[in-house]
């Protein structure tokens, strides 16, 4: 009897074959592993954590601002949710959300390589990720921070008695991390790529992450020394930007948004990468004007560095410098059209069909040209002295940064979910959920755009009687949005145990990683491919292979 | 010296990880990847001096009467110390690239003796500041400066500015001085006992060079800048 | 193999030792007073002494030219930086339109 079980079990074994997930099942072999594709299943967990923290307490001071009086929270703690939402949000979840998870994913495997070009600085990327996190729970724990997210001194410096270090030093190393990834891919790219993988022949969200990589290897430094002279100043009092001694508050402003400008960029090109797939997958359609959509991704990187100066306006920037600022800032919509313009050009004599990536991929179009255009309005020197700090740049930052960033981030998670995972989710729900979290999000953010136009100003916890219904409405959307991702991170979690097998390529997509297993194997490739074709080689008659 | 004398250390095959094709991948990988980590040091270190530049277009008399408090010579001697320790930086690359054992140990021997000497000078220099009361937020007391003597335009007070920019900008030069020889310190064991650097092996010991001529690059502007003028 | 293997030892001393006249250059220098002059002479040097040793002691003379690209990027960048925080301050005019000199009230 012995014998037969045995050779049962051999059986099961070769019919189930080894992946990545299944390799090994111990502590030890997740937590320090140097797969790239365990570490970005480890970074979608960290991230998805804190994206669920920030979402609460967005929800939270929402709720406050149902009614117009101050009468849920006191404005001391109104000031530390905002914050909080701030700091949680963009440090832990936006700028590592697509890079750190669909990129380390996607990346060794769309250049046809192993792994990144430094597997143990990724592992290290992850555990500095993780330090940092545990600085962002202190703050939390040691009650929070109420200086908003950009930390502008003297407030972070003199004024402010919440945990600033803390903060600051979350920020320090969530900052290392992405930055270790920005070099693992920059080396990637250039030196990992498979045989005939020439540059052109890279899929576009190679080359957005490319991009992403140059803005993350060179802002994050800047915003790194100069938290770190925030932290220097708050525990001895040192005084760098302290007008006492002649120091100067603004060079803190221009200091901190040499970062936290093209970090924007940072939050949205891998996005942009992401579209690109999704569109001319969906499209069965060559993607249009490849070369303008690769090459405006760098166009924006390095456009990004020159455009800081617009967020200080009205912070005693000298008005010739303004002026410069103004113009460059205008030139980044430039190639932010090209993209929008070809990816709707794609769908010209395509055979388009909607499935849950594609509807996100489509929400964000019309969402990220609407935060676009209005970032325009910004732009502009006049514009924007009215319009600086209410809750118009509330709204377009959201509408770029959730609109755009969080949708692509959906349309990526759905989109090569069957292929991290081997698991379908539920489609028809997911379908659902898209159209549930477009009009969840506009039904937030867009009554913002009227407010911040009647001059209603953002970080305050009670307003004039007249806008309630506005916040209302938005308050009601953010409920329906809070609830659309948590819909979506159940039938996730749902699918990873209950979800159909996919097959290795679902959606009858082109590029290197769907003719690879689903999931892949530790290895990714058992042999080095050689590439012979472009990109995008649709032909319009690919078949969707996934149950509606 | 000739360079093809029998190599006598490190594996007899190329090293590389599994994950490259060859073993050139890998060496340009590291290069490349250092280069970019450099980078991102200048403009780490590059933040600070932007902070430089525009204090000192606003106070030039007072960032003159704080380089005039600091000890210009201990500033050159240090500027040597780095400059010779660079030198046998770059022979240690060398002596391990031709599998010259003996030559690859002392050079790089030297080079944690140089950079340890540095960090002495630096020691006795923040001593004299901290007896002369000239460090912000711990021990202000600006006791020994003559601020009637300089002829000032901008307020006594702003000396606190150029102190803080003088730690920050030596304190955060300094530490990557203690990084590079706590590194350095690991590698030389891994020579030393061994042997694991040759011809076949040389890429740690090439990025740590990098790390360290780098490091000397910042103390090149760093000097006179600071110390100078 | 590294190109580096076919340096000899020779351009390293020699680098060296030009290194160190530079940096007696500039301590004697700034002994003097050039007038505005003194700040520009300090910085030449320094950017010289610099480039001897990117060129000759990191192999960027004989790397490949990507190594190049990157290696001159980060100073590039590190110049974006300083050029467009200090036009704020060089062209900085005062709410009554005098112009100065020192952005700083």
């Amino acid at each position: 009897m012995a014998v037969v079980a045995d050779r049962q079990i051999i059986h099961e074994t070769e019919i189930r074959p080894r992946h990545y997930l299944n390799v090994n099942h111990s502590f030890w072999s997740w937590f320090f592993t140097t797969d790239h594709k365990r570490i970005a299943m480890l970074y979608l967990g960290t991230i998805t954590v804190f994206f669920l923290m920030g979402g609460v307490f967005a929800l939270l001071f929402r709720l406050e601002l149902m009614t117009p009086e101050g009468d849920l929270f006191q404005a001391d703690t109104y000031n530390r949710f905002f914050t909080l939402h701030g700091v949680l949000m963009i440090f832990f979840f936006l700028v590592p959300s697509i890079p750190a998870t669909l990129g380390n994913f996607l990346l060794p495997i769309m250049v046809g390589c192993r792994d990144l070009a430094f597997p143990k600085v990724n592992l290290a990327s992850y555990w500095i990720f993780v330090f940092a996190g545990m600085f962002g729970v202190g703050m939390l724990a040691s009650g929070g921070v109420d200086t908003g997210w950009t930390f502008y001194a003297p407030l972070s410096t003199h004024y402010s008695n919440t945990s600033v270090f803390m903060a600051a030093m979350a920020a320090f190393f969530a900052g290392f991390a992405s930055i270790l990834t920005g070099v693992n891919f920059i080396v990637t790219v250039h030196k990992m790529r498979a045989p005939g993988l020439t540059w052109f022949r890279l899929p576009l969200f190679v080359w957005a992450q490319y991009a992403t990589g140059i803005i993350m290897m060179l802002g994050t430094p800047v915003i790194a020394i100069t938290l770190f002279l925030v932290a220097l100043e708050r525990v001895w009092g040192v005084g760098i930007f302290d007008p006492a001694h002649g120091g100067d508050p603004v060079l803190f402003q221009h200091m901190f948004w040499f970062y936290s400008h093209p970090a924007v960029y940072i939050m949205i090109l891998p996005g942009f990468g992401v579209i690109s797939e999704v569109i001319a997958c969906f499209s069965r359609n060559k993607i249009f004007g490849y070369h303008f959509i690769a090459f405006s991704s760098l166009a924006i990187a390095v456009l990004g560095f020159f455009v800081w100066g617009h967020h200080m306006f009205i912070a005693g920037q000298s008005v010739y410098t303004g002026v410069v600022f103004s113009l460059i800032t205008m030139l980044v919509a430039v190639p932010s059209a090209i993209k929008v313009f070809n990816w709707t050009a794609t769908f010209y004599g395509g055979n388009v069909t909607l499935e849950s990536p594609m509807l996100y991929a489509i929400g964000f179009m019309g969402l990220f040209t609407v935060g676009g255009l209005t970032g325009l309005f910004l732009a502009a020197m006049g514009m924007d002295v009215p319009l600086h700090d209410t809750y118009f740049v509330v709204a377009h930052f959201h509408y770029v940064m959730v609109g755009g960033m969080v949708m692509a981030f959906m349309a990526g998670l759905h989109f090569w979910w069957p292929k991290m995972t081997g698991r379908m989710y539920p489609e028809f729900i997911a379908k659902f959920n898209a159209v549930i979290v477009f009009l969840g999000f506009n039904a937030t953010f867009f009554p913002q755009f009227i407010l911040g136009w009647l001059g209603m100003p953002r970080r305050y916890h009670a307003y004039p009687e007249e806008w309630q219904v506005l916040n209302v409405m938005s308050t009601a959307g953010a409920t329906i949005l809070g609830f659309g991702f948590t819909l979506a991170i159940a039938y996730f979690i749902w699918s990873l145990f209950y979800g159909e097998r996919a097959g290795n390529n679902p959606w009858g997509a082109k590029g290197l990683e769907w003719t690879i297993e689903s999931p892949p194997t530790t290895h990714n490739f058992h042999h080095i491919p050689t590439v012979t074709e472009d990109p995008y080689n649709y032909t319009g008659r690919e078949e969707v292979n996934v149950q509606q | 010296m000739s360079s093809n004398s029998v190599p006598e250390i490190g594996p007899s095959t190329p090293y590389f990880a599994g994950h490259f094709e060859d073993v050139d991948q890998k060496i340009e990988s590291d290069i490349l990847g250092m280069w970019l980590f450099l980078a991102q040091e200048i403009m780490f270190f590059g933040g600070l001096f932007t902070a430089y530049s525009v204090y000192r277009h606003a106070y030039p008399d007072i960032f003159q009467l704080g380089a005039d408090q600091l000890n210009y010579l201990m500033g050159a001697g240090n500027t040597m110390f780095l400059l010779i320790s660079s030198l046998t930086m770059a022979m240690t690359v060398y002596y391990t690239q031709h599998g010259q054992f003996r030559k690859q140990l002392l050079c790089f021997l030297a080079t944690m003796i140089f950079g340890s000497l540095f960090l002495v000078v630096k020691y006795f220099e923040y001593k004299e500041k901290w007896d002369h009361g000239l460090v912000p937020g711990l021990n202000w007391d600006p006791h020994t400066v003559d601020f009637a003597a300089a002829n000032l335009t901008s307020p006594p007070e702003n000396l606190k500015l150029y102190f803080i920019l003088y730690f920050t900008m030596t304190g955060l030069h300094a530490l990557h001085m203690v990084i590079g020889i706590g590194i350095g310190i690991a590698i030389f064991i891994n020579m030393l006992l061994w042997k694991k650097y040759g011809p076949n092996r040389y890429m740690a010991v090439e990025m740590f060079g990098f790390y360290w001529h780098f490091v000397d690059i910042v103390w090149v502007f760093l000097f006179p800048l600071i110390y100078l003028i | 193999m590294s190109v580096a293997h076919h340096v000899p030892a020779k351009n390293y001393v020699i680098n060296f030792f030009v290194l160190m006249i530079l940096m007696i250059a500039t301590v004697v220098a700034a002994r003097f007073d050039f007038g505005g002059a003194n700040l520009p002479i300090a910085l030449a040097i320094a950017i010289t002494k610099t480039a001897c040793i990117v060129l000759f002691f990191m192999n960027v003379r004989y790397g490949s030219p990507l190594v190049r690209v990157f290696a001159a990027g980060g100073f590039f960048w590190l110049c974006i930086m300083l050029a467009f925080t200090l036009s704020d301050y060089l062209l900085f005019t005062n709410v009554m339109g005098s112009p100065t000199t020192v952005a700083i009230p």
